[in-house]
């Protein structure tokens, strides 16, 4: 029965079957990679909009409503639907490989949680052509949007619980994944920076996101069901909201920036050419930050009226956060001191971070000053201050992978000038849109405000931040030029393209066939590709195991079907407020379909297939000519 | 090992649950997904706490006067009784006796719907003889979410335990379905101990008021 899985199917029919039905990680890498790329456009199209309308003072480009969907979907779909996604696909494409591994732990579910971002995603961009998207801002505040009219809130409840729940079944997939599959040799304290990272990074998915699924439930229940838990003339609370939600919310914004983090711990030492500084402490200081990130979320609420004596708590402890950042920020540094640095465009990625995220990091701990912020807080300040950790953390960090990574997962090398130009752009546009709003915020500017009186001295600085902005997206536009402009290159078809390569995903030559390394690999140390290369072994490592018949899954479309169920079983519960008749009966059909599908599954066996050793020398020699991958 | 290997009572191994990596992801994944489910419902508890015996102005129904001990202590007994009886099952797994388990996991069920009917004839009480519906007070919401959190739970494992009786009824345990026995049951217990904590919180705490 294997050689089906072999023998190439072509054509448009096929190929998209392949795609809906995968559960090869490096597939659902790639479809997470695209579908977080073209909801960061979307956003990005939206923050270009808002840039525009505040550009000048009393404009009228967009109206007042549409502005505050705008700035809505632009915060939830970035965070949620494009950082997320992006990260989830380096993950999915290298995490197996820096380990040694065949695939992740539960392939079902790994396809099965892309498909229930993607759906819930989709759901949440509907709301925009079906009466109009959600606008109580990516925080969705009880107060605000309990009596919010029209169906935009129950879009952004019904849709974050669906893509919400596909992050969870994700994140509990790399956690046994990375403990369970290690190739021999493999300790936890070899592990790759990325791996580990992406490990803290999942735990805190698995008890950040129930604290969110809980909100949302409520907020659903008392929209849709006549429930009251935020409702106070009913004995509510809508403070219980702003505690789940920045349980959540804080745990989130490390959920992004400890695999971007990670990222960069990958990148320097290959292009400082040194040994990682300080490995045991970064990962100490991972471990930390994730532990902190839990302690900390009341800092959100400094205003709300906790009292001094829990604003004083939550001020120290965020400041704690500051302690294993600053190590890491000081390994990295020290990685590149005294290295042979070889600038290239994730390096330069990587040398653009670290100032830009250290000063994301100093505002944060001044915004953890309970007294200054009440100063702060909801000004242009804190705009400033979370776009300079989130671009300049996170998104240096996916466009520095993306150059970084690409010969492994499409086998073809982003151009190198066209690179150096993006980075420019982009870089100078974000510091231009950003630095001059922790001014403005000074000034007095609120945040989330759709125009502004002229002559407060404000003019000026909104408009070199809306020309910021539009290099930004000059930036982003030009990427995806060099993405296109790639297919046509040529094929990498070797192993270690960068020439430093120290962990496992470089031993391997590109094209990585869908078994990944034909045996298992044998892990002699820390960064175990450099070792071997070191010892001048040329067949990229040793391995633990003859060359044998290798155990795969099989694809299904099942998790597709499921997710489309909730997809349905939402737009039941989204008009049942409105009082139509079929609300109820289609909430149950799309639940009977998604359990329906589970039945299925748990009632025909999937043993998966073996791939004989003839087909996998066959099939190697196709890829990488006579000899084989040598 | 491969899953379709066929076994005796002899060649059976000590831990057949976790004999294959399938497994061993199994078993690592229900204990990971069961950190997440404590989260949720510490969520829900929570919520539950600071919104009990809160309502519009003039309420007149109250924890202390509402809840009483008698059904809920029967439907623990029921509960902690399952979680026993699943304890059996594991153990006629690891001595390969596929019929044990098959019994002893129906005994589980039908406790477990035991416990599910009392649970829907306390709602339908509350509800059409107490005027206590859901939408009722924040106070009933939230009961009716985390104690109808928990039964949800009990119905997802009902459906489960049901469906690997049926499926596993006429052919004997393997590698395969080992470790799918095992995951239900852990997953049983876990919702056995959430319901102590139920039965503490909102029934022993409640009627002390
Ligand atoms: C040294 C580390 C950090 C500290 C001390 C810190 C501190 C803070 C504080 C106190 C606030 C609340 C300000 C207010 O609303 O009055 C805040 C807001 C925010 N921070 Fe940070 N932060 C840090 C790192 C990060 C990172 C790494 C991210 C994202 C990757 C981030 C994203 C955000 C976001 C999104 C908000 C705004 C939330 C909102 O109100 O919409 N922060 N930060
Ligand atoms: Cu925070």
């Amino acid at each position: 029965m294997s050689s089906v899985a072999i023998s190439k199917k072509t054509g448009f029919g096929a190929t998209l079957w392949d795609y809906l039905t995968t559960v090869d990680h490096k597939k659902l890498g790639n479809m997470y990679f695209f579908a977080g790329l073209l909801f960061f456009a979307i956003a990005g199209f939206e923050a270009l909009l808002i840039r525009i309308q505040l550009m000048v003072p009393n404009n009228d480009f967009v109206s007042a409503g549409l502005f505050n969907e705008l700035l809505t979907m632009h915060g939830t779909t970035m965070l949620f639907l494009a950082a997320t996604p992006l990260l989830f696909g380096f993950m999915n494409a290298i995490v197996p490989l820096q380990i040694g591994a065949r695939d992740v732990a539960f392939p079902f579910l790994n396809s099965l949680g892309f498909w229930l971002f993607f759906l819930g995603a989709l759901f949440l961009h509907l709301s925009f052509f079906m009466g109009g998207a959600p606008d109580a801002g990516w925080t969705s505040y009880a107060s605000l949007s309990l009596y919010s009219p029209g169906h935009g809130i129950d879009f952004y409840v019904l849709g974050l619980q669906i893509s919400g729940a596909g992050t969870l079944i994700s994140g509990i997939n790399f956690i046994v994944t990375i403990i369970t599959m290690r190739a021999p040799g493999m300790t936890f304290m070899r592990m790759p920076l990325f791996t580990w990272t992406t490990l803290i990074s999942s735990a805190l998915i698995l008890f950040a996101f129930p604290p969110l699924t809980v909100g949302l439930f409520f907020m659903l229940v008392d929209r849709m069901f006549g429930a009251n838990f935020f409702d106070h003339t009913m004995g509510g609370n809508t403070i219980i909201w702003e505690h789940l939600f920045w349980i959540f919310g804080h745990p989130e914004v490390y959920i992004l920036v400890l695999p971007a983090f990670g990222l960069f711990s990958e990148i320097i030492p290959v292009f400082a050419r040194k040994r990682l500084f300080g490995y045991s402490s970064m990962v100490f200081a991972t471990i930390l930050i994730g532990f902190l990130g839990f302690m900390v979320w009341a800092h959100h609420m400094f205003t709300t009226g906790l009292g001094p004596t829990a604003n004083a708590i939550f001020a120290v402890a965020t400041m704690a956060i500051a302690v294993p950042t600053g190590m890491k920020v000081f390994n990295w540094i020290l990685t590149i001191w005294g290295g042979s640095i070889k600038v290239t465009v994730p390096m330069i990625y990587a040398l653009g971070f670290i100032p830009s995220f250290v000063a994301g990091g100093v505002t944060g701990v001044m915004q953890a000053t309970a007294p200054l912020d009440y100063q702060l807080h909801d000004s242009y300040f804190i705009v400033a201050h979370f776009h300079y950790v989130i671009v300049g953390g996170i998104v240096t960090a996916i466009f520095g992978a993306t150059h970084f990574y690409w010969p492994i997962m499409f086998n073809r090398v982003l151009n190198e000038k066209l690179g150096y130009i993006v980075f420019w752009v982009f870089f100078i546009g974000f510091h231009l849109t950003f630095f001059l709003q922790h001014f403005l915020g000074l000034m007095g500017m609120p945040r989330r405000v759709f125009t502004y009186q002229a002559d407060q001295g404000w003019d000026l600085y909104n408009f070199i931040s809306s020309i910021g902005a539009i290099m930004m997206g000059i930036g982003v536009i030009l990427l995806v030029v060099n993405m296109l402009l790639s297919i046509k290159g040529k094929p990498v078809n070797q192993r270690d393209y960068w020439g430093d390569g120290r962990s496992l995903e470089w031993a391997l030559v590109t094209p990585v066939p869908f078994y990944n390394f034909k045996q298992t690999p044998l892990i002699r140390g820390y960064d175990p590709y450099w070792i071997e290369k070191h010892e001048g072994n040329k067949e990229g490592m040793t391995y633990a195991e003859p060359l044998g018949d290798i155990h795969m899954p099989h694809g299904s479309i099942l998790p597709l079907i499921m997710s489309i169920g909730m997809f349905i079983a939402a737009f039941g519960a989204l008009y049942h407020p409105d009082g139509v008749s079929w609300s109820v009966p289609v909430i149950i059909l799309g639940i009977g379909i998604t359990v329906a599908c589970m039945i299925l599954r748990s009632f025909k066996d999937d043993l998966g297939y073996h791939v004989h050793k003839e087909e996998i020398i066959a099939l190697e020699e196709e890829l990488y000519g006579k000899g084989g991958n040598k | 090992m491969d899953l379709n290997t066929k076994f005796t009572p002899k060649s059976w191994p000590d831990h057949a649950e976790q004999a294959t990596l399938e497994g061993k992801n199994k078993f690592v994944g229900i204990w990971i997904f069961i950190c997440s489910d404590i989260v949720l419902f510490a969520s829900v508890f929570a919520t539950y706490l600071s919104l009990k015996d809160k309502g519009p102005a003039g309420m007149d129904i109250s924890a202390a006067e509402l809840f009483g001990l008698e059904l809920a202590f029967v439907m623990t007994m029921l509960l902690l009784t399952s979680s026993l009886t699943s304890v059996y099952a594991m153990y006629h797994m690891k001595n390969f006796n596929s019929k044990g388990v098959l019994i002893w996991m129906g005994i589980t069920v039908l406790l477990g719907l035991g416990f599910l009917g009392l649970e829907i004839y306390e709602f339908y009480e509350y509800t059409v003889h107490e005027g206590f519906g859901f939408t009722h007070s924040a106070f009933s919401s939230s009961f009716y979410v985390l104690v109808g959190t928990h039964g949800l739970h009990v119905i997802i494992g009902l459906v489960w335990i049901t469906g690997l009786i049926i499926r596993n009824m006429k052919r004997g345990l393997n590698l395969y379905n080992a470790p799918k026995f095992f995951a239900a049951s852990i997953y049983w217990h876990f919702i056995d101990v959430v319901w102590v904590f139920i039965f503490t919180v909102v029934y022993l705490m409640g009627v002390l008021g």
